[in-house]
Formats: structure tokens, sequence, C-alpha cells
């Protein structure tokens, strides 16, 4: 996982509400034992007919021939399943951020560890992004702002050690490992084993 | 003196797996006790481990599966089994590699152990109060109707665990969901937790765990309780639990690995401190009256889209994301959908497999015949439940009203396997999702109880199940 410090592109936007993991990347494309090669089948259901053709009304059908990192999506994006493959399919595609009005748990933590920026803005904000789609906006994930086209710049929360992990390209796997003594330690003194 | 701050349930079990608590800089690291891992969500896992020349640490603590991709056809080994693709079949051949390779239990095809993760756990007695279980998948939430914290991760996060045996996590909120009174007679767990999703909507619970109380909990069945336990992530919920009590404590005692002898006395002395302390304190507080309850139908594409089974479809004007709903399952505001004819009805998944779901629809089939234009499949949750099932007729009861009687799986609640529900067509289902295509491309769904669905499968059409109900 590259670091990632800024992100610039013009925003796609999905303004549908609760798209759930199942639109993002459809079950039957889970048969894969690999992280790569998913953004072909990312919202296959919305880009293809049944007969395999092209859906051309489909935004991300209409502007192929533009680059978006930033996928705008209505509130609560990423509810259901816990497939990791739903951020592999994002990022495969190319985007470095989702920004919503709420992003589901498990999808929030999964795109965190696979360098995709989840940005909760309030719902005023997500309705201006949702009106305005196709706008070019500049993230900085260190100072955790968004300035819009107009200059305009607000800033989103994010977890601390989620923000330098996305900076650093971090995998977390490095720290919880450096903490092994500790582990060490809680085995030892428990007062039961599982199992 | 100073007095000790009541706890909730949820903060017990927390606080007890901290190796270090969190700060403003740093996630706390929580130990996990149970990880149970399939097919679908952990080859990449382990690819990591092996690109970076780790083992899992510890062996005893992982319990490995296959029920997403596998076939509900009978198969008798591996060899010969049709699954649906080469990808699946590469699958699943990966993951008795990993485990084979790793030094890991395997439920493989010829183990009687065989069965959906969230099933099998409890059913072996692996499911225990007061552990932290966790596996790659959203409903891992199940197994808090034991008093376990237990929630779905991402195939990162199985790494983790496989490597660490711990997971990097910041401290949920909580919320208590207290249901009064009692479930009127042909109203179930299933109705209950749609009702709850229902009023609190797709993303109510997210951010928090939620702990189900009151009287309509404390009288439910442990199979109940998995139920809702289990949709607790259709609220967005990052758990639900559920203290445990006498009821619990029964279901385990003669479980194959539960604890035994003196390790049972020492484990119930635990548990039996587990339970929220009197006047502990939740972030945010929802009531819900029980009484009130008829059974429940989702009319939608997700599982807050509920109403009464007698009940019109609501009207939402200007609402894009509800006339889309709508418009994909071709029904119509103010419409009551009693009385649709379906063509599918799926008896199975984590949600409703157990066999006092079969016997529930059972109790319904018994000496009647499904509409000729139904397709039914019965899915049991688990080997076993098959086996126990077949040694109360239930299979019988089932293949004689018309239905199909299948080996266990996630089958046609994903729709994974090959068991899917052709487009356009309309399904009544136990599961969990009624998301647009989950039970095959272009699919419709409407999650009910199993009395629901089996009523609805003999009618043809949605139907209330009480008429069957005596
Ligand atoms: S039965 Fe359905 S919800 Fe449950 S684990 Fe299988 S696919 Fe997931």
């Amino acid at each position: 996982m590259e670091g990632l410090k800024q992100i610039k592109s013009r925003t796609l936007v999905l303004p549908n509400k609760d798209i759930d993991t199942d639109q993002i990347i459809p079950a039957r494309f889970l048969t894969t034992t690999s992280k790569n090669g998913l953004g072909k089948h990312l919202f296959h259901d919305w880009r293809y007919h049944d007969n395999g053709e092209k859906n051309t009304d489909f935004i991300l059908n209409k502007n192929q021939n533009e680059t978006f990192e930033i996928l705008v999506a209505g509130n609560n994006f990423g509810c259901g399943s816990s497939r990791e493959h739903a951020p592999w399919a994002l990022t495969d595609y190319g985007f470095k951020a989702v920004i919503s009005s709420k992003i589901a748990d498990i999808f929030k933590s999964n795109s965190l560890k696979n360098g995709l920026l989840p940005i909760v803005v309030n719902d005023e904000v997500l309705e201006e992004l949702i009106n305005n789609p196709n706008i070019e906006l500049s993230i900085s994930i260190e100072n955790s702002t968004i300035t819009f086209p107009d200059k305009k710049v607000i800033s989103y929360e994010i977890d601390e050690f989620s923000k330098y992990c996305i900076i650093e390209g971090i995998d977390q796997l490095g720290f919880i490992q450096r903490n092994n003594e500790a582990i060490l330690k809680f085995e030892e003194k428990r007062e039961w084993t599982p199992r | 003196m100073s007095q000790i701050k009541p706890k909730t349930l949820f903060e017990k079990v927390w606080k007890e797996h901290i190796v270090s608590e969190e700060t403003l800089a740093n996630p706390a690291i929580l130990y996990i006790d149970l990880h149970l891992i399939h097919e679908v969500t952990t080859p990449q896992a382990f690819s990591m481990l092996r690109n970076n020349n780790l083992d899992v640490r510890k062996k005893n603590l992982t319990i490995g599966t296959m029920d997403h991709s596998t076939p509900t056809l009978p198969v008798n080994n591996f060899k010969d089994i049709e699954i649906a693709g080469a990808d699946a079949a590469n699958q699943v051949r990966t993951m008795i590699k990993n485990c084979n390779d790793f030094g890991l239990e395997l439920f493989d095809f010829d183990s009687i152990n065989r069965g959906i993760v969230h099933v099998i756990g409890p059913e072996l007695g692996l499911t225990q109060p007061g552990k932290t279980i966790v596996c790659g998948d959203s409903h891992t939430s199940t197994h808090g109707a034991f008093g376990a914290l237990a929630f779905g991760i991402g195939t990162t996060e199985v790494g983790h665990v496989l490597a660490t045996q711990c997971l990097l996590q910041r401290k949920p909120k909580t919320l208590s969901i207290e249901v009064l009174g009692s479930l009127k007679n042909g109203v179930s767990a299933k109705d209950l937790i749609l009702a709850i999703i229902g009023k609190i909507g797709v993303d109510g619970g997210t951010g928090y765990v939620m702990e189900y109380m009151g009287e309509a909990i404390s009288s439910m069945s442990m199979e109940g309780r998995m139920t809702m336990c289990n949709m607790s992530i259709e609220a967005g919920a990052k758990a639900g639990m559920i203290a445990p009590d006498d009821a619990t404590y029964e279901f385990l005692i003669d479980k194959p690995r539960s604890p035994k002898k003196e390790a049972w006395d020492k484990a119930l002395k635990r548990w039996k401190s587990l339970p929220s302390d009197e006047g502990s304190i939740f972030d945010k507080i929802i009531t819900i009256d029980a009484n009130k309850l008829e059974p429940m139908i989702t009319f939608g594409t997700n599982p807050g889209m509920v109403i009464g089974v007698n009940d019109p479809v609501p009207i939402s004007e200007n609402d894009a994301a509800f006339s889309k709903a709508i418009d994909y399952m071709q029904i119509s505001p103010g419409e009551t959908l009693h009385n649709k004819p379906i063509d599918v009805v799926f008896i199975g998944s984590c949600t409703n497999s157990r066999l006092s779901d079969l016997q529930e629809a059972a109790n319904i089939l018994k000496d009647r015949k499904i509409s000729d234009d139904v397709t039914m499949l019965v899915v049991p949750g688990s080997q076993k439940i098959k086996r126990d099932a077949e040694a109360i007729g239930l299979d019988k009861i089932f293949k004689k009203a018309g239905a199909q009687w299948r080996e266990a799986g996630c089958s046609m609640c994903l729709g994974m396997n090959g068991d899917t529900v052709d487009p356009g067509k309309l399904s009544v289902s136990t599961s969990n999702r009624n998301f647009e295509g989950r039970q095959g491309k272009g699919s419709r769904t409407i999650l009910a109880s199993p009395s629901t669905a089996a009523a609805s499968a003999i009618e043809g059409n949605i139907t209330d199940p009480r008429r069957y109900i005596t």
C-alpha cells in the first residue's frame, strides 16, 4: 500500500443512499483468491445489462474517458457484508476516497487498510456535493481538509491512527506485532484460557 | 468508600480482552478468543501470511468450515462434487490447502460438523458467554446471543488475527434495546428483529454495540436470540449482545466443545458475572412493545423497508431511493402484498436454518402441499441439523409437501454456489438481506419468518401464517 497525502480529482456522484456491498460487488464475483482485478466487477449489475451490454445510462459508463479518484455517495455507504472485495474493487478501479454522510463500520475499517480514504461529512456538505457533481476537489489528508473549486475549505474528522497509517502507507499488522510483549503478558496472566 | 461504576455486558467483555488501552493516537489492542474462518474471505489473508513468512499464532483458536461456495446437492466426496464454476472449486480447494498447510481444524465435506459458520459455533459449544469472537463475515453478530462480543471483520483483519490473535479496535458506543411485553402466537424473533430494523433504520445502529433486553428477550429461546443478534448488522450495528442466563447455560451444557466438569463450574461462575449491572449507562436507549407486533415482511431492497404482513406499502413521495427500491421490487405504494404471487420460497441461512426454524415451517407444511407455481428449497444450517431433522421426520414432511431438501450451506441466501433465484422472480426468504440481486441477478426478495415463508409456499402468495397456526 502506497502512502497518500493529497487527492486531487473530479467527483463521481452516486446519490443513492444505503448503497450496500452487494451493489459495490455482487457475491458471484467473490470466488477469487486474489485481491487484484476486481475493478472490472465494480457496481457490476448497475454497469451492465442482463445481456452483458453496458448500461450507458449508468454514471460510471457515461464518463469512461475520465478518471475519478473521489466517489461521492448517498448516506450510509457500504452497508451489508464484510467483504473486503468492496474496497478492493473501488481501489482497483482507481478510487482513492469515498465521501458520504455516513459510512458503514466494517466497510470503513476495510477501506482504511487498503488506501481508500472514507470521509464522513455532514448532510449539508453531502447535499452540496451531490447537487454539484463532477467538480474538482482537493483533499489534504495531512490537514484533514477538503478544498472546493471556489477555494472554500471544510475540515473532516478522521481517527489519528488511521490518518497516520494512510499517509505512511503502513500496514497495521506491524503495529500489533510490535506489541508482542504485551500480548504474551496478557496471555500469561489471564485467569482463563479459551478452548 | 467509592463505589464501583456499574458496567454493561459489553463493557465487561471489552475490558477483559484489552491487551493495551486505546489512546488518542492509538486504537486498543483487543485479544480474540475464537476465530471462525470460511473459504470466501480468507485466501488473501493466508497469502499475506505466506508472503511475510508468518505462522498462525494460536492454531487451536481458529476453526474453519466451508459454506458459501459449496453445493447443497448431495456430495459423496470432494472429487465428485459439482461446484458452481472453476473459481468456486478453486476457492474451496484453496481453503483445504490453507488449513492443511497451517495446521488448522477444518470441517471439510466429509465432516459431520460442517455447516454455516454462524450455526456451527453455537452448535459445537465453541460460542460461549464472555468470549471475543470474530470471523470474516458480517453475521458474526449471531454469536452475541450467548453474551459474547462477536463481530465481522475484513480479510486484512483475518490476517491480523491469524498472525497475532489480536485486532486494533476503537471502543464502540452502546445502545440498549428493551423489548417490553411478549410476542403473540405466530409472531417470532424474526418478526421482532425486522420490526426493530424498520424502526431504527439500516444505519440506526452504526457505531454501536446493541444489547437486547426485556421480558420478550429473557423468555426467548437461544435460537430466537441468535436470529435477533444475527440481524443486528442489518441495522448497521457493530455487534448485538444478549446477557447469558439459564437458557444460555442449558443450551451449552451438553455441547461437545463446551467446558466440562470443574471447567464448567468455573466458567459458569465467570459467565454469571457478565450481565449488565443495575444502573449501568448506555449511550442510547430504545424501547419496543412486543405485544403490538404482527408477522413482518420486507417490501423493498433493504431490511429496514418493513411492514406488517397485512399492511399496505407506505407512500413516500420525493424519495428517490424509495422509488428506486419499489420499482425494482415491481410493487406500488399503497399496495398490500398479501396475495401477491410468489415464485420461490427459501428456508435457510444463518438467520433461520436451525432445527427449531425447520420445525416451525414443518408444523405448517405437515400434510399439506406447496403451490405448483412455487419452487421451495429447505437448506439446514449444518449437517448435524440435517441429521437431527431427518431423525424426527422433518425431511419427509418437506419432501411430501413438494419442497427440496438439501445439504447444509448458505445456498440461496447469497446465491454464490449456484442456488439462485432467476431474474425478476419473487422469493420469500428466511434469510437476512433483500438487497438488489442478493439471491441472484435481478432476483426480488421478501424477508420473512419461517412460518410466513411456509404459509406463503402453500398459498403461492404472501400469506399471514396465523391462518395455519392454531
Ligand atoms: S447464510 Fe447468508 S448471511 Fe449467513 S453466512 Fe451464509 S451468506 Fe452470510
